[in-house]
């Protein structure tokens, strides 16, 4: 039997996303900034199976596939994104992209 | 046992995330993104959903980390380029992170939510296909969809178009 509380779990869930939370905002290089967004929709999985282990239901589990393939989709498309970005301007760092600021 | 097993997945799980940010080369952070799902599946299998664990491991170090270092290799930046926080920064994601363990602290506090786990059978692969393809079957469909449009737009966004490349200056 499973004698960790639910709130154990969320807490943990909460942890991870913070951390993630704390590189998108700190880190410069935006591969690093997609690999903490990942972090963070992990997290978010990680709390959806917790919620869904403790109430008996399996919805919060199906909602992970979703989650994933949403995450699928987007890491390609961003990863694209970046790699035309750096074809145009030859960096990826955040603080370099600043053409439309002005 | 149980309790030493999930305090070691704990500990890749957010040991590894921790990493992640604090890395100087992208590549480690990878690494140490890898790290940290393995913990959450192993967290997830001591939730009793081995399916779940099994599906992300499958699709993240299957797919999104090799995609991840696939485009680090590609691109080839400079490793070690991480520069200083500004303080500012630092202050302001300090405030925030506080903010929001502060609140799913006190959440957690909540005695509404339940400390242990609901009894009754472990779901099987057969009930999650049910759910999937019963109550579920038009998000599947719309996700599939999806899917299909962020092939396209990877293939639109990679494709050299060499004559509006041309005319920019």
């Amino acid at each position: 039997m499973n004698p960790i509380g639910l709130n154990v779990y969320i807490l943990i869930s909460a942890l991870l996303f913070a951390i993630g939370f704390f590189g998108v905002l700190l880190r410069k290089n935006t591969l690093v900034i997609y690999m903490c967004l990942e972090l963070m929709l992990i997290a978010s999985t990680l709390a959806l199976v917790a919620f869904s282990r403790f109430n008996g239901t399996l919805d919060g589990s199906v909602f992970v596939f979703f989650i994933l393939t949403i995450a699928a989709a987007e890491v390609a498309v961003g990863l694209a994104i970046i790699v035309a970005l750096f074809r145009k301007r030859h960096t990826i760092a955040v603080e370099e992209l600043n053409t439309l600021k002005n | 046992m149980d309790n030493l097993l999930f305090y070691l997945f704990t500990f890749l799980a957010v040991g590894g995330a921790g990493l992640v940010v604090a890395n100087k080369n992208a590549v480690n952070a990878a690494m140490f993104l890898l790290v940290s799902l393995v913990g959450v599946a192993g967290l997830f299998v001591m939730l009793d959903a081995a399916l779940m664990a099994f599906v992300l491991l499958l699709v993240y170090a299957g797919a999104v980390v090799a995609l991840f270092l696939f485009i680090i290799m590609l691109l080839d930046t400079t490793p070690g380029s991480m520069k200083p926080f500004k303080p500012a920064t630092i202050a302001a994601s300090t405030l925030g992170g506080a903010l929001l363990l502060l609140g799913i602290y006190s959440l957690s506090k909540n005695t509404m939510l339940s400390s242990s786990p609901a009894t009754g059978a472990v779901p099987t692969l057969k009930n999650y296909a049910e759910q999937l393809f019963t109550t579920y079957l038009l998000p599947v469909q719309i996700v599939g969809f999806m899917l299909l449009i962020a092939m396209l737009g990877v293939i639109v966004l990679s494709k050299r178009f060499d004559v509006t490349e041309k005319k920019a200056p």
